[in-house]
């Protein structure tokens, strides 16, 4: 195999593109795809400060990457959510790519900073694990960019995410979701800008990304996302991708050309509500406390002794 | 050859020389979320693995809050 560009050897075939590699031009490729994307959705301006929400994985880190080289004034932040020894990993992966590139990287812990990790606070609150973890981590990225004159915040969504989160909602017809699922969300009512730069690119063309330019990524998956349906979504949409290159690309952004606006017009009518400070962090909430809040409450209220006879006490 | 596989973390012999795209096709991995490194870098489809390569077969799918 060839490279499209320079006729040399190719390391990655892109089937969806009907074209081959070479490191140097697929790197180039990504780069080039995260530009058009920021331009095609008006996601930042030059000069904008950003807030990229940095997990340890593949997509956070190479969009960090990216828009690092594309000279964006980007900074990390990454929340702790106390899962074991994934948790501990993802940090080190997460600390040890903004040391080498001597980029700043915030960090904050849901258990030293608000007192419950992911694992017993959905047990305590009767979330799902990947509920309670969104939840938080949407609540403190948009707090922390609050806090930090921050003009958008950056997450590492691809294609893939986008299309399964898609089809989920399609799957439900959640009307309201669809309504506001874009690449870009505009600040409005408290909440800053939300950018995807990475909605041009698939999973595996980010992590081929990372493997190219040396970014050691953490692989291993949360252990508390096994068997949920995003996941079970994403494999399906890549069976479609084998047998129909470009199926994945084509469901998506055909949605947000050709129906998007239908639903973001009918959820804009609906959405009349009227936001109010959170009365315990100031957040932008419709009720008098916001839902991290409440979760945070839920987690950490006091589990009540269950008093009784001891086993040996009870007779046979 | 030597096959490394993730999430779980396993390890496979398999007989070479082999294509890449022969070698997914064989344990039945999709290509479109797979990516297969041979030292330290990427393998196109067309690859002719020796008898004793040793490949990393990494998944590329992530993901849990679909938020």
């Amino acid at each position: 195999m060839k490279c499209r560009v320079c006729r040399g050897p190719a390391v990655i075939d892109i089937r969806r593109h009907n074209a081959n590699f070479c490191a140097e031009h697929f790197v180039k490729l990504c780069r080039d795809q995260t530009a058009k994307a920021i331009k095609q959705f008006s996601m930042l301006e030059p000069g904008d400060r950003v807030l990229v929400a940095v997990s340890g994985g593949k997509d956070s880190l190479a969009v960090w990457d990216i828009l690092h080289e594309l000279r964006y004034d980007a900074e990390g932040f990454y929340v702790g959510l106390g899962i074991g020894e994934y948790s501990d990993a993802s940090a080190s992966y997460a600390r040890r790519f903004a040391d080498a590139r001597g980029l700043t990287l915030h960090t904050e812990d849901l258990l030293r900073d608000h007192g419950f990790d992911v694992p017993h606070g959905s047990r305590a609150a009767k979330r799902a694990p990947c509920s309670a973890c969104g939840l938080s981590k949407r609540h403190l990225f948009d707090e922390a960019a609050r806090r930090g004159g921050y003009d958008a915040i950056v997450t590492g969504h691809n294609l893939d995410d986008e299309a399964a989160v898609l089809m989920g909602n399609v799957l439900h017809w959640h009307t309201d979701y669809l309504g506001r699922q874009a690449p870009m969300l505009p600040a409005r009512d408290g909440f800053p800008k939300k950018a995807k730069p990475l909605v041009r690119l698939t999973e595996r063309e980010t992590a081929a990304y990372c493997v190219l330019r040396g970014i050691d990524y953490l692989i291993d998956e949360c252990p508390m996302a096994v068997g949920n349906k995003h996941l079970a979504y994403k494999e399906q949409l890549n069976e479609l991708e084998r047998t129909s290159p470009g199926a994945k690309f084509e469901f998506y952004f055909r949605f947000l050309s050709q129906a998007q606006d239908r639903f973001a017009a009918a959820e804009a009518e609906r959405d009349d509500v009227t936001l109010q400070p959170c009365e315990r962090c100031g957040a932008p909430t419709n009720n008098d406390f916001c839902s991290f809040c409440a979760l945070t409450e839920r987690a950490t209220r006091p589990v009540p002794l269950k008093l009784g006879r001891k086993p040996e006490e009870v007779a046979p | 050859m030597k096959v490394l596989l993730r999430n779980p973390t396993r390890e496979l012999e398999i007989d070479g020389p082999l294509t890449v795209g022969a070698l997914l096709e064989r344990l039945e991995i999709n290509r479109e979320s797979h990516l297969v490194i041979e030292n330290g870098t990427l393998v196109p489809a067309d690859t002719t693995l020796g008898a004793d390569a040793v490949v990393e077969i990494r998944s590329v799918i992530s993901g849990g809050s679909a938020s």
